[in-house]
């Protein structure tokens, strides 16, 4: 029997689309001031969310994400199936403090700052193959607890490397339903396109990464470190679907900042695919660079998760954009193996996403 | 062209993946921007200095209340140290190494805020294991090879003296 869902060496082409039905960002104070800050469901000022400490705060947000993404989806806690979520902190422990109350069974992930690919990857194949109706991809990052778990302690005086980027403090959640609608392809061409239909957003296919490894040892150059995993990705998804750039609108890397943009664009362009009109990257977008002291971008699972729920969403939903590839990207950094003396490798992940 | 600089091409169509792997962080060498060497030593020495003739000052200052020049530098030190915890505890120590890199870390209010941040940062896992265990996770080493250097050199102050030589 032909399977027509395994497209190519790493992709999938989902059956039956899902469609994101709900979506949140919950973003810190920076972000909230930063070039997107208008984008966002909600900007806290306080940055402790209202907890004890670091990862109090961080678990506070993802909870905030999560319930705001469900409420906005019109569902209820016990509606949803799933939830795939995951963070930077050892132990998953944002997320597994964060989403206790909300008493859905989980799948814990990590995949550092390409979690929400990751996550929505996964939730897709679950609604996709009909195990659940609807699903929560989740994920957070913390400025602060990020840089006491891989760095220093928040008040150390120290020059950050031009290449470092800024763990951006936020929280998104995606809900990912069944299409059950009749808004599927074909019923929207027989309606006769009087009336303006509601924008549907759907996930198409995802092409899942692999750790790539090009011997970077500088952690504070993760820009560097991610690059070639995120040109693997993104040269199978077209190879894959057989495509070309130009099929999508924007090709969006999660956080490479401005170095690793500048080395995705060189490697691929070496592979035979200019992507320098139509990508785009979460780092970079998110903060003013000039202004914000963040020097190469932002970064964290947080960083291309309010990116998406707040500006890539808003952009599919006014129908400006309409198909583009999302491919955050992950630094499978661990204090230990780098003091060890081991490198950085990468991993991304891409998932379709498609509006109507 | 450089001849020194490796091209992208380079890196893709290196087959033997240690050899990419050099090339690759050679490449991301020359693509990744850096501080301004000049700029930055010059900061270092200004803010540096600042920090070292405040120190002076209070030493001048307490010789003139009577102290002899040892005890005057002791609570020198004392003094740099209490306003470099306050300086950290107010958020403005790490802005000021922000601008001054080895210029604050060098001196010994740069161990003062290494010593008082991870402090901050570690009390909320507790008195013993938060803030007793990890107090000195980054002047740690300072502490350890200042110990065993000083060891060392007195070991060797010992032989020659020995010896007779000193």
């Amino acid at each position: 029997m032909k399977n027509n869902k395994i497209v190519g060496k790493q992709s999938i082409s989902f059956e039956h689309p899902p469609v994101i039905t709900g979506f949140s960002s919950v973003a810190g104070k920076k972000e909230g001031e930063g070039p997107l800050g208008s984008f966002f469901d909600v900007v806290e000022e306080d940055p402790f969310f209202g907890g004890d400490n670091w990862e109090d705060a961080e678990s506070r947000m993802q909870k905030m994400a999560a319930e705001l993404a469900i409420k906005k989806a019109k569902l209820k806690p016990v509606d949803v199936r799933y939830l795939i979520a995951g963070d930077l902190l050892g132990q998953l422990i944002a997320t597994s403090f964060g989403i206790m109350d909300l008493d859905i069974p989980l799948f814990g992930v990590y995949g550092a700052c390409s979690t929400m690919g990751e996550s929505i990857s996964i939730g897709s194949m679950i609604v996709d193959g009909g195990y659940a109706k609807n699903v929560v991809a989740l994920t957070s990052s913390h400025n602060a607890s990020a840089e006491k778990q891989f760095r220093f302690p928040l008040e150390y005086g120290n020059q950050r490397p031009l290449a470092a980027t800024w763990t951006v403090t936020g929280s998104g959640a995606v809900v990912i339903s069944q299409n059950t609608s009749n808004n599927s392809e074909n019923s929207e061409k027989s309606s006769g396109g009087n009336e303006k239909k509601e924008p549907v957003i759907e996930i198409k296919g995802i092409t899942t990464g692999k750790i790539t490894d090009y011997g970077v040892k500088d952690s504070m150059n993760m820009g560097a470190c991610m690059a070639p995993a995120a040109a693997d990705v993104i040269y199978q998804n077209l190879q894959d679907f057989k495509l070309s750039p130009a099929y999508y609108d924007k090709i969006i890397t999660g956080d490479l900042g401005y170095v690793g943009q500048r080395i995705l664009i060189d490697l691929l362009l070496e592979k035979g695919y200019d992507i320098s009109v139509n990508h785009m990257d979460c780092g970079i977008e998110i903060y003013d660079k000039e202004t914000q002291d963040t020097h190469a971008g932002g970064s964290g699972c947080g960083c291309s998760a309010i990116t998406l729920n707040g500006y890539i969403m808003d952009k599919l939903l006014k129908r400006e954009w309409k198909r583009v590839l999302f491919v955050p990207t992950g630094a499978l950094l661990s204090t230990v193996s780098f003091n060890e003396g081991n490198s950085v490798p990468g991993i991304a992940h891409g998932v379709m996403i498609e509006g109507r | 062209m450089d001849k020194n600089k490796v091209s992208i091409h380079d890196v893709v169509s290196e087959k033997d993946s240690e050899k990419r792997e050099q090339k690759y962080n050679k490449y991301v060498k020359d693509v990744t921007p850096t501080h301004n060497y000049v700029l930055n030593t010059l900061k270092a020495f200004f803010v540096g200095g600042i920090i070292c003739t405040i120190g002076q000052g209070f030493t001048n200052l307490y010789m003139q209340m009577g102290l002899d020049k040892e005890t005057a530098g002791l609570y020198q030190i004392i003094t740099l140290v209490l306003l470099s915890v306050v300086l950290t505890g107010l958020n403005i120590y790490s802005k000021l190494a922000k601008f001054g890199g080895a210029g604050t870390v060098v001196p010994i209010t740069g161990f003062a805020n290494s010593v008082a941040a991870a402090a901050i940062e570690f009390k909320t896992e507790g008195q013993v294991f938060g803030i007793g265990c990890k107090i000195f996770t980054i002047c740690g080493p300072v502490i350890l090879y200042g110990i065993f250097s000083s060891w060392v050199l007195g070991l060797v102050y010992y032989f020659l003296k020995m010896a007779g030589i000193v």
